[in-house]
């Protein structure tokens, strides 16, 4: 089974939060292994208003296309360009260069801690 | 995640599946069996097969065998092609159509002696492939055998590919493996395993692939492994496969051909051979003549192209061509996408789509609609790459 980050908290939909302020979110590497070599990124826009649960934009792989859902709601203050420049660093690095952008946080969804999420995906 | 994707639980597994969960491949459902979708990485494998080898599992493929006097002649009656004008140790590309002259399957047609062939179908329609070639072959003097379920099947494809192969065969049978050509094949001793080594392929690239005994497959699987490392070679999973083929501008049933598809859609009206002939001169009618000569005489309502998009995002299967409307709009539909991915070697996003003639011009600018938005593509021919 996979190690996930401690300090982390995950979304059902493979998504990880830090608790730092603004809040930094990725991928996590189960959602990176199932999709295969991320190609394309679509993020959501700095100044976008973005709710927790919903799609923010979508993550492109050699063989498919998934949405990517925001695990918090907030005002996103950053998106990570050399991701969307270079999305390979997804699948190297998805809790660290890999992470796709930044919220100034208003409230969090329901989120799992490493273990749970770590149960339920691994 | 894959569209061909199925319950995984029903479908068979080869004889190299051990192989492919040792090697952590993530399995995949395709045409009833669970197969490699990838070993470690689609690009990487993709790349290897360019610039070095690939090794595929390809088990799944059926292998249907006529043997009997009147092999040729039950082959130039079921299938559109003329298997009996092919040579011994030849190999054909070929289809097997309904009465209406859709295409049932896409097949190679392989012939090994005079009075015996080799039809190599695709994994999901072998069964069908089999009955239809008992079927209509009964009133020929050929017995048809199924032997896909004793028959593993692995492809070397790459630049490496005849270095690899060769220094695994026998020394009394390496000249035969150097000197093959496209679109042939031989038997030879490789890895210490009786083999039937065909130089043909799906990946545009050149390569062998080595028709093996099942219960001899995992030894062979490990010395092309073993032999192939040095040189570059990696296991290739179906990911790599089919972004191979798209590239290459080959055709996948299911997706540019099914039922609804007559060659002549397909650009491959060539290997429908309306003007055979049986041994006593005489024109042969075969399964869907009548259909097939009354199309390739009328214009097509809908035509293959290859489309090369012009921005970052690609378009897949099932989306539909449009026309570009104003500020970038969606415009009116003229087609669909039948396959369609980033090109690894390209580096832009490539596809095949049906599209109506009107639009189907060189250089014809249109757009996809990807999930809402006009993604500009323009016609490009086929095929996207060729090797050097």
């Amino acid at each position: 089974m996979a190690d996930f980050p401690e300090n982390l908290r995950y979304s059902a939909e493979h998504e990880w939060v830090d608790d730092a302020s603004p809040a930094t979110i990725g991928v996590t590497s189960v959602a990176a292994d199932a999709l295969g070599d991320v190609v394309y990124l679509e993020l959501p826009e700095v100044g976008a208003s973005i709710e927790a649960g919903a799609v923010v934009g979508e993550i492109e792989s050699t063989k498919s296309v998934s949405e990517l859902y925001s695990p918090v709601s907030g005002t996103v203050v950053e998106v990570n360009q050399s991701a969307v420049d270079d999305p390979a660093v997804v699948n190297s690095d998805p809790f660290g260069a890999g992470w796709l952008f930044k919220v100034d946080v208003t409230s969090r969804g329901a989120l799992l801690t490493a273990d749970e999420y770590a149960a339920q995906a691994g | 995640m894959a569209e061909d994707q199925q319950d995984p639980t029903q479908d068979k597994t080869t004889p190299l599946h051990d192989e492919h969960v040792a090697l952590g491949a993530s399995l995949t459902g395709f045409g009833g069996w669970l197969m490699p979708l990838r070993y470690t990485s689609d690009l990487a494998e993709h790349r290897a097969v360019r610039d070095a080898a690939g090794l595929f599992d390809l088990s799944h493929m059926g292998e249907i065998h006529l043997e009997g006097p009147q092999s040729g002649a039950a082959l130039d009656a079921a299938l559109v092609g003329n298997a009996s004008a092919i040579g011994v140790g030849r190999a054909r590309y070929s289809m097997i159509c309904a009465d209406d002259g859709a295409v049932l399957d896409d097949l190679i047609v392989y012939r090994l002696a005079d009075e015996h062939f080799l039809v190599v179908a695709n994994a999901g329609n072998a069964p069908r492939v089999a009955a239809e070639l008992v079927a209509r072959s009964a009133a020929h003097d050929t017995v048809v055998t199924d032997r896909s379920a004793e028959t593993a099947l692995v492809a070397v494809q790459g630049p490496q590919a005849e270095e690899i192969v060769a220094s695994l065969t026998a020394a009394d049978d390496v000249e035969t493996v150097r000197t093959m050509k496209y679109y042939a094949s031989a038997p030879a001793t490789v890895a210490g395993v009786a083999v039937l080594v065909a130089r043909t392929g799906y990946t545009g690239e050149d390569g062998f692939e080595l028709f093996v005994p099942a219960d001899r497959a995992v030894g062979l699987w490990r010395a092309l492994l073993a032999a192939g490392e040095p040189r570059g070679l990696v296991p290739a999973g179906l990911s790599a496969r089919d972004s191979l083929r798209l590239e290459a501008g080959m055709p996948l049933y299911g997706h540019e051909l099914d039922e609804t598809t007559t060659p002549y859609e397909a650009g491959l009206g060539r290997v429908v051979k309306l003007d055979k002939t049986g041994a006593d001169g005489e024109a042969l009618p075969f399964v869907g003549r009548d259909a097939l000569a009354a199309r390739a005489q009328s214009a097509p309502a809908r035509v293959l192209v290859g489309l090369r998009g012009e921005g970052r995002r690609p378009a897949r299967a099932g989306y539909d061509v449009v026309q570009r409307g104003l500020d970038g709009a969606v415009g009116a539909v003229v087609g669909h996408v039948t396959s369609g991915a980033p090109s690894p070697t390209l580096g832009y996003p490539v596809a095949m789509a049906y599209v109506t003639p009107e639009v189907s011009a060189e250089g014809s600018e249109l757009a996809v609609d990807v999930r809402g938005r006009a993604e500009p593509f323009v016609v490009v021919p086929l095929p996207f790459y060729k090797r050097a």
